[in-house]
């Protein structure tokens, strides 16, 4: 009961942190129509960034928050430079083109950091672990990421639904001639979506940071998991990657962690063993295979696209 | 249109028949390394080849296509590790698995379009993926060695490097035949149609969801051959065959020779290796180069060499 309690905190922590990562994406992919495979690099970028800047500061908030805006730039600069061009095209050439960046970024990161990866420590002051209910203890750090990814959310969601600017992104994202016409600089509104996107991503890169190691190519495999959250939760939908994420992030947690002892009970431990893990992997796909049979458009379409 | 003397004529025949010649000069020379680098450069062009049949004629873009290479080389694996050697058994069984896999994912993913298309099949891709790892009797995460290759009694000896060339070579062929066969019949005008105007070629009359579905299981089955040429000329197989960075590979192959075109995925793939090869000769930091050379391609060759060297005899 315990454990089931600590998966389901650290599902939630994880799903947040996917939220993070498919935020961006969902926000580029429905306001650009970009798909954005590079994503993941910004992802890698920001730790490295984090993990370079608190060993020179000292400082993990005041390393973070470089990070942050070293991220935020290398976005803009991708999108000023390459990305700009292929908005209007074909998925494919954005599959292609981001996947040549993807190759770009993890050579590049090779070449300044070298190949051996980086680790970045979890700041003394959240070392240690807080008693969440009675006999509970739960690692402060994981709380604090539980806590900046809910607050990431609630300014994202007031940025898009309270503020001009976020009046002219979703305004962009339904007729960009239009809003182009009225004198509004749509160019430099995606790249400023594309920067804050990126930046997202660099976040939770670095939050990540701290309890997995830093390596080249660590954006890849997670970059594949927001990019089923954001399907499940329908392309373009913030709401609907918040619900996505956090469901995927305890599908995934809590099914590794209990799916064996599941299968224990119904087959022979030999075959439980190796059916398991294998099945646990699979489920978050298989969940998405299963949404988009149902509802091909995922679970809270976008109207009018 | 008549058959014409044309800069593009000219390379594809030039580079098959360099291809058909190349064991000639191993075999003088005594080097095998350039055999063994296009014997590999053939099996992933049959790959991509197969790959253009759905996503250059029919326009559907599987980035989940490294998992059929993945069915194929697994069921060569399987077999030989439990002491089914026959290329008999084996071949025909990895055609067959891969094409019972396509028509499972064809059917289940085809009900979606554009993008949810591109990311349903990457998941499927991912799923065998982590199938393909949770294999711990055929190594698991690690791969499995494949200690003898398929046999074929007394017809082809696969062990034979020169002989493993030819019989991929005249596999790759066979399948450019076939894909020319294909896309020119009715069938492939249904399919391109499709590609085109899916309604329209509904209202018409076309049940185009069955006839993509064909395409798309022709297409895995081929890629499932590939899948058992590249197990028994690697000797090994294991889960990285279907990284989903391998059905990039090989997305860009199709679209770096040219989409939609004959000999555009065999001129991608052998451009691709070899720049890589060349590449990674000179630095080991190439992809650095590779990947901006990629965006390039996508920002002003949109149809590939293979378009590049259709304008050019355009404009001469």
């Amino acid at each position: 009961m315990l454990l089931l309690i600590e998966q389901c905190l650290n599902g939630l922590q994880f799903g947040l942190l996917l939220f993070l990562l498919a935020a961006g994406l969902t926000l580029v992919f429905g306001i650009m129509d970009l798909v954005n495979l590079a994503h993941g690099s910004f992802y890698m970028i920001g730790a490295y960034f984090a993990a370079t800047f608190t060993a020179l500061t000292g400082s993990f908030v005041l390393g973070a928050l470089l990070g942050l805006a070293a991220t935020l730039i290398v976005g803009m600069v991708v999108d000023l430079i390459a990305l700009r061009r292929l908005y209007g095209r074909d998925h494919l050439d954005h599959v292609l083109g981001t996947f040549g960046l993807i190759l770009f970024f993890n050579e590049l990161v090779r070449l300044i950091w070298g190949p051996a990866g980086m680790s970045l420590p979890v700041p003394p002051w959240l070392g240690s672990s807080v008693e969440i209910l009675p006999g509970i203890h739960y690692p402060s750090y994981r709380i604090a990421i539980i806590a900046v990814a809910l607050l990431v959310a609630l300014f994202l969601y007031i940025v898009v639904m309270r503020t001009r600017v976020g009046m002219l992104i979703r305004a962009g994202a339904s007729n960009r001639e239009m809003v182009g016409a009225l004198g509004i600089n749509i160019k430099l509104l995606y790249t400023l979506v594309f920067g804050l996107g990126a930046a997202l991503a660099g976040l939770a890169g670095l939050m990540q940071a701290p309890i997995l190691t830093i390596q080249i190519g660590m954006g890849e495999n997670i970059l594949i998991l927001a990019f089923v959250v954001i399907i499940i939760g329908g392309i373009g939908s913030v709401r609907g990657a918040f619900v996505a994420a956090i469901f995927v992030g305890l599908v995934d947690t809590v099914g590794r962690s209990f799916l064996p002892d599941l299968f224990r009970l119904v087959m022979s431990p030999a075959a439980a063993s190796t059916l398991a893990p294998a099945l646990s992997s699979m489920l978050i796909y298989l969940l998405m295979a299963i949404v988009l049979v149902l509802r091909p458009e995922g679970l809270f379409p976008v109207a009018g696209k | 249109m008549k058959d014409r003397l044309t800069v593009r004529t000219v390379v594809i025949a030039g580079l098959l028949t360099f291809l058909a010649l190349l064991p000639l000069y191993v075999f003088v020379t005594g080097h095998y390394f350039p055999l063994t680098l296009f014997t590999r450069i053939v099996i992933l062009a049959l790959a991509a080849t197969s790959l253009n049949v759905i996503l250059g004629y029919g326009g559907m873009v599987s980035f989940g296509h490294a998992a059929y290479l993945g069915v194929g080389g697994y069921v060569v694996g399987i077999l030989a590790k439990e002491g089914f050697y026959s290329g008999f058994l084996q071949w025909p069984l990895a055609l067959a698995v891969s094409a019972v896999f396509a028509l499972v994912v064809g059917a289940l993913s085809l009900r979606t379009r554009g993008v949810y298309f591109i990311m349903i099949t990457l998941a499927f891709a991912q799923m065998i993926y982590y199938v393909a790892v949770g294999l711990d009797r055929y190594g698991g995460d690690d791969g499995l060695t494949i200690y003898r290759r398929s046999q074929f009694g007394e017809w082809i000896n696969l062990s034979s490097k020169i002989q493993f060339y030819y019989l991929c070579f005249a596999l790759l062929m066979a399948t450019v035949y076939l894909t020319w066969r294909l896309v020119n019949s009715r069938f492939g005008m249904a399919i391109r149609g499709a590609r085109s105007n899916d309604r329209r070629m509904r209202a018409i009359g076309f049940p185009t969801f069955r006839y993509k579905l064909v395409a798309f299981v022709i297409a895995g089955t081929l890629c499932g051959l590939a899948g058992a040429l590249l197990a028994n000329h690697t000797d090994f197989i294991s889960p990285a065959m279907m990284h989903w960075t391998r059905s990039g590979d090989l997305i860009v192959m199709v679209v770096l020779g040219g989409m939609g075109s004959l000999f555009g995925p065999l001129i991608g793939a052998v451009t691709l290796l070899v720049l890589e090869e060349v590449l990674s000769g000179l630095t080991e930091y190439w992809p650095i180069i590779v990947g901006p050379l990629l965006l390039l391609v996508v920002l002003f060759a949109r149809g590939g060499i293979d378009g590049l060297l259709v304008s050019w005899f355009r404009r001469s």
